[in-house]
Order: structure tokens, then sequence, then C-alpha cells
């Protein structure tokens, strides 16, 4: 089974790359684009989708600082 | 009193740690595979890098044979300090409490920075005097802490935030300018500053690094503060 993890920075948590993408954006003419974030896609292939949610948790995110999404891909 | 430093792939503070905590007693390296700690009375899980910081800075390296070992020993009680990717790894480990961030700035930064001794009768600090700052170099990338805000009161609280940013100092953006924090019992404690790298005047800017040195073997001894 193929799997998309998103992994990104919980709301609330200052995300300097997420703000340093923004003010690039002006620069090259991209007006407008506010609340960048910038997190991780990690992509594998599970044996069982019940897998997918402790690996998350004990490698593949910090709960602490960071939320994931799981998206079963086929 | 014999002082255990791990070794990962990309630890590049170790030898430094080894020669700090030979000032104060005996010291070994603890390969990352080895299991067995040799006895050692205190820990250092020393700076750099480990496994390529893949993920995030520390989260693999906690996995380790060593740091199983580690992680029991904390919790029966011995002194583990850990230093910068220490730090790192030890929160990840679960055993400090919070997280190590991207610095605000972005920017790998090395400098020598000032920090207050907030708690003087640690395990980490009863040999330095409370209130006192220590002059010693800090240099990385991911090292701003973060905890959260029930957390971050409960440390707070409890006194375990033990050295702080003087003002001005604090370039990661770490929350309430803490540098250094222990665990609710005390006996693990993380830094990202390095008292490993200011034990002579010559190389490190100032001995100030030595008084934590000092401080875990009085630990070790039984000697309060």
């Amino acid at each position: 089974m193929r799997a998309r993890v998103l992994i990104r920075p919980k709301a609330g948590i200052l995300d300097p790359q997420g703000v340093a993408v923004e003010r690039a954006l002006p620069a090259l003419g991209f007006e407008g684009v506010e609340n960048v974030h910038v997190g991780r896609l990690v992509e594998l292939d599970v044996a069982e989708e019940g897998q997918l949610a402790p690996l998350c948790e004990k490698l593949l995110a910090n709960p602490l600082v960071e939320d994931y999404e799981i998206e079963i891909v086929s | 009193m014999k002082f255990g430093v791990l070794q990962f792939p990309g630890s590049c503070d170790e030898v430094d740690a080894v020669e700090a905590a030979r000032h104060v007693g005996d010291a070994e390296l603890i390969w990352h595979r080895d299991r067995d700690l040799q006895g050692a009375d205190a820990i250092i899980v020393p700076g750099g890098f480990s496994y390529g910081d893949y993920l995030r800075a520390g989260a693999i390296a906690r996995f380790s044979e060593a740091m199983e070992s580690v992680i029991e020993f904390a919790r029966e009680g011995g002194p583990v300090l850990g230093i910068c990717n220490g730090f790192q790894v030890l929160c990840e480990a679960g055993l400090l409490p919070g997280a190590l961030l991207p610095n605000v700035n972005l920017r790998f930064t090395s400098r020598q920075v000032r920090l207050t001794v907030e708690q003087g009768e640690t395990a980490f600090t009863r040999a330095c005097t409370p209130g006192r700052e220590l002059s010693i170099p800090a240099k990385h990338s991911w090292g701003r802490y973060h905890a959260a805000p029930d957390t971050l009161a409960a440390i707070e609280h409890g006194g375990q935030v033990v050295f702080r940013y003087a003002p001005g100092e604090n370039f990661n953006g770490s929350l309430n300018d803490i540098a250094g924090v222990t665990n609710e019992a005390g006996n693990v404690m993380g830094l990202m500053p390095h008292p490993e790298h200011a034990v002579h005047e010559l190389t490190g800017g100032s001995k100030d690094g030595l008084c934590i040195f000092r401080s875990m073997r009085l630990a070790v001894e039984g000697v309060a503060a």
C-alpha cells in the first residue's frame, strides 16, 4: 500500500522557513501571498495501513511541534 | 568517578567533551552501537550531528542501542547531560520536555554567549554560582527551544529552567530565553551552548564551562550545593 504523509509545523508555532519564503515572493512580483508554511512530504509503501499512525507518532513527526496527515495513494 | 560520552556517526564535539570531563574525573567514549555504558557514573550526549539529522535533529539517534541504555540509566536516576545535538536527542527520546526548532534567523550561528545560572542547586550547577553569568560558545542552527504553554508554565514553576540566555543573547528565538532545562526529577539536563568548549581561556574564551562538569562530579559523589 502506497501512502503519503504530510508533516507541517503546528499552527501557532513560528515557522521561519515559511516567513522567509513569504518575504521573498513580493520581490518576484507575487503580491498578496500570505500564511506560507513549509513542511515535508514522506512517501512510503507499507504492509498495513495500521502501521502508519504509530510510525508517524514515533518517528516521522514530532507531535509536540508538528501535525501530520496520512493519505493513502494506492 | 567516570563519565561516558556517546559517539554517533556525525558527532564532532565528543572529544572535547571527554577532554572537559577529564578535568574532573575519568572519561571514555561509548560507540552508538554499544549497549554497555562501561560502568559510567554520568553520561554526556555530545554535540555535532547524528545520523545526518534526517527528519529532525536527533530524531534517529534516539533509537540507537547506546541511547536505549541511556534512557534506562536516566530513568534509574543517573545524571545525563545533553549538549546541543545531545539536547535535541534527549528531547526526541522524551527524557526532557519540549523540542528544539530551527533558529529564528534560519542561520547556523556560532558565537560566544552569556548565560545566567538560574538554579544553583541542581546536579549540573551546584559548583556554579547562582545568578552568575557564564561565557561559553554556542554554535547551532536548530536551537530554538519550544514547549507547549502548559509545559512551559510547569517547567518554569518547577524550577527546571537552569540556564537562560542573558539579555540580548537569545539569537535563536528560544521561548523565555531558555538555554538549559532539566527533567522533573532533575537528573537529566539539556543545554544548547557548549560548556565542553569553554575549559581553556585560549580556545574557549573562558573556563566557565568547567563548573558544569564539576557539579556533575559532586552530584555523583552525593555532595550537595
